[in-house]
């Protein structure tokens, strides 16, 4: 479905209120029929960049093309996007038809076309029988397939989901991530999702852009940014890290011999033009690259004794907190409880060995 | 008694009963809790219409109440013509004021709600200074307005552009509705404002996003959901204003006299009080009938437009 020429573009858009500035310098190209996501803790910009997608916002400075127009100059209800908000926004004075049907007004279409299509959308959202029910009557997730119902009938360009679903509860959040992926696949129309939800990002989009601060800190797909997160920021806000500061000590083809404080010379893969010999440079390793042993490892693999102070149980895994002498923070450990062993709950005792490999390390710039 | 009764060795043995069955059941609590208001709304509405009833179905002969039940003053009160043409004056000019007055509150309403940002209180607050003074300092201010050489009168005549008082002003159905629309005017401004205010913005946003331009999004999303309270301005000014007899008394003149100043003329110079209480239920019946009407045709017309 997907192309390389840019079906949205946002080119260096900046956004301001007063004094404070919500978005700056945002640059996207947007393919289409891509699942984009916008992903980052709330008040770093994700919201105000979508409602600048939608004409509810006005840029600036900076300009936003959809499938080649210039976004300035429309108005937002004369634009190819339609929006599925995050408290639903469902009319309460009309039923499920009159709120699937309302945008269909401006199409002149008859009576009996309204129905055919309001009867396909609700298929498609699984909720055929529901057309005059009104909105009162519906649950969280029922509303919530009302709203997108309601957006998908318009056929737009661009799908905008602002936090759609932040409001459901854990499992039917999880079962509407997986139906919203297989549901944009199956339209083939582009989505743009708004979330500050790491996991719900992860499961769903072809690309994310990670935002902190107003600015994008990096765009990848779901595995790159988990495997290979360009700064802290990103690495700690997608997933756990733990991170070792060091020096660069020297370039060995595709590896960097790093100097630690704590764990002397690690050998990890080079990442990016700031791994030059003698900056100072991140270690990264995460929690599910680590592996706990009751010996140290043979041969040259890396690792470090420490003693497990804290552990936090998840049923399919248990994190362990390990203190290790001279790191002030404890090592995140995350081990599959792969066995019906419930002694996994409580933290092992007495010392305990910490292995990894090169390739697990991961080399982020300073702060 | 359950054992369950909470008993305090200071608290009176007899009252244990009662306190048992307060804390037991929520309908006696409720009652409990209503009945300072219903009692006075017994005392002061149910009680008066109840008598009204009673004396229309009385007579009077001379200074005697005759108390055989009949029903000939309801046969005069609707066959009578002076009385039909009070009452279609009133309704027309109660009417006319709630459409006015609606009308003009809308709009002051909605930029309360909507375009102001800080301060709501302070706009709400000066909505109502006006009643502040009483309501005859009110009407007498319109008697000063639109009188012969009131202020609106000379000041044209200062101006030159009349060179006699214009008449139509004053003492007639349309300084009624002035007066009156000016008297309610907050009336309206507060139903309608709340029921604005309480309008979800995000359901304005998703009207703009599914194709609605500002108009059509005001006719299909903010004037139906403002509807509650359209419906309960228009009858917290019809409903009092069709018996409001001050007004017509004091600025409506002989074209402008309404149905309420017959019905305190029989109980007043007249002295027929069966026949006013008769005229008064009929009103009451009338408008009751209007108000339903009202209130079931602008629920269809709304169901309609969206």
């Amino acid at each position: 479905m997907t192309d390389d020429t840019p079906f949205i573009a946002i080119d260096r858009v900046s956004k301001s209120f007063g004094p404070v500035v919500a978005v700056d310098d945002v640059t996207i190209s947007i393919r289409r029929g891509e699942f984009f996501s916008l992903l980052g803790p709330s008040g770093c910009g994700k919201t105000t960049l979508l409602r600048m997608i939608s004409g509810f916002e006005t840029p600036t400075a900076g300009e936003i093309h959809i499938d080649g127009n210039p976004m300035s100059a429309v108005l937002p209800h004369e634009r190819p996007t339609n929006m599925v908000f995050q408290n639903y926004a469902i009319f309460p004075h009309l039923d499920v038809r009159g709120n699937i049907a309302y945008g269909l007004r401006k199409h002149r279409l008859s009576k009996a076309e309204v129905d055919q299509r309001v009867g396909d959308t609700l298929d498609m959202v699984k909720l055929s029988g529901f057309e005059n029910r009104r909105a009162t009557q519906l649950s969280g997730g029922q509303r919530q397939r009302v709203a997108l119902a309601r957006a998908l009938i318009m056929r737009p360009k661009v799908l905008l989901l602002d936090e759609p679903l932040a409001a459901l509860d854990k499992k039917l959040r999880e079962n509407m991530q997986l139906e919203l992926r297989s549901l944009q696949q199956s339209v083939g129309i582009t989505f743009i999702l708004v979330t500050h939800d790491q996991e719900e990002a992860l499961t769903m989009s072809d690309r994310i852009a990670v935002m902190s601060e107003g600015r994008v800190e990096q765009i990848a797909s779901p595995g790159e940014l988990y495997e290979s997160p360009n700064c802290r920021n990103v690495a700690s806000f997608i997933g756990v890290m733990n991170f070792i500061d060091g020096t660069v000590r020297g370039l060995q083809g595709k590896f960097a011999i790093v100097e630690t404080a704590a764990l002397g010379q690690l050998k990890a893969p080079v990442a990016g033009p700031f791994v030059v010999p003698d900056a100072p440079v991140v270690v990264g390793v995460r929690p599910e690259k680590l592996l706990l042993s009751d010996c140290s490892p043979e041969g040259g693999a890396n690792g470090i004794a420490g003693t497990v102070t804290n552990a936090a149980y998840y049923g399919e895994s248990t994190y362990f907190y390990v203190d290790v002498e001279g790191c002030e923070e404890p090592f995140i450990v995350s081990t599959k409880n792969d066995l019906r062993d419930t002694s996994r709950q409580k933290p092992p005792p007495g010392r305990i060995w910490m292995s990894w490999r090169d390739e697990s390390m991961v080399l982020l710039p300073p702060e | 008694m359950s054992a369950r009764a909470p008993r305090t060795e200071s608290g009176p043995r007899r009252f244990a009963g009662f306190r048992a069955l307060l804390s037991r059941s929520d309908a006696v609590r409720g009652y409990v809790l209503i009945s300072p208001t219903f009692i006075v709304m017994t005392a002061l509405m149910v009680a008066p219409v109840a008598m009204a009833v009673v004396y229309s179905l009385w007579t009077q002969s001379y200074l005697d109440i005759d108390k055989t039940l009949t029903l000939s003053n309801y046969a005069e009160a609707t066959t009578e013509r002076m009385y039909r043409v009070l009452l279609g004056r009133s309704l027309m000019i109660s009417g006319l004021v709630t459409l006015v007055t609606v009308g003009l509150a809308y709009p002051m309403a909605y930029f309360v709600a909507f375009h102001v940002k800080r301060n709501k209180l302070i706009w709400l607050i000066m909505i109502t200074v006006p009643f502040w003074t009483s309501y005859l300092l009110r009407v007498f201010a319109w008697k000063i307005i639109l009188g012969f050489n009131g202020v609106v009168n000379s000041g044209l005549k200062g101006l030159g552009l009349i060179d006699q008082p214009l008449q139509f002003l004053l003492y007639n159905p349309t300084s009624v509705v002035i007066t009156l629309a000016h008297a309610w005017a907050a009336f309206a401004i507060l139903p309608i404002y709340v029921s604005l205010e309480k309008i979800d913005r995000s359901l304005l946003e998703a009207a703009t996003d599914l194709g609605d331009g500002p108009v059509r999004r005001f006719l299909r999303v903010t004037l139906p959901l403002s509807l509650p309270g359209i419906i309960a301005a228009s009858l917290i000014i019809f409903i009092p204003t069709v018996g409001d007899y001050v007004t017509p008394a004091l600025v409506g003149g002989a074209e402008g006299r309404m149905i309420a100043n017959i019905i305190q003329a029989q109980f007043g110079k007249a002295n027929n009080w069966p026949l006013g209480a008769a005229i008064a239920i009929s009103t009451m019946a009338v408008v009751t009938v209007i108000s339903l009407a009202y209130v079931w045709l602008t629920r269809k017309a709304t169901e309609r437009i969206a």
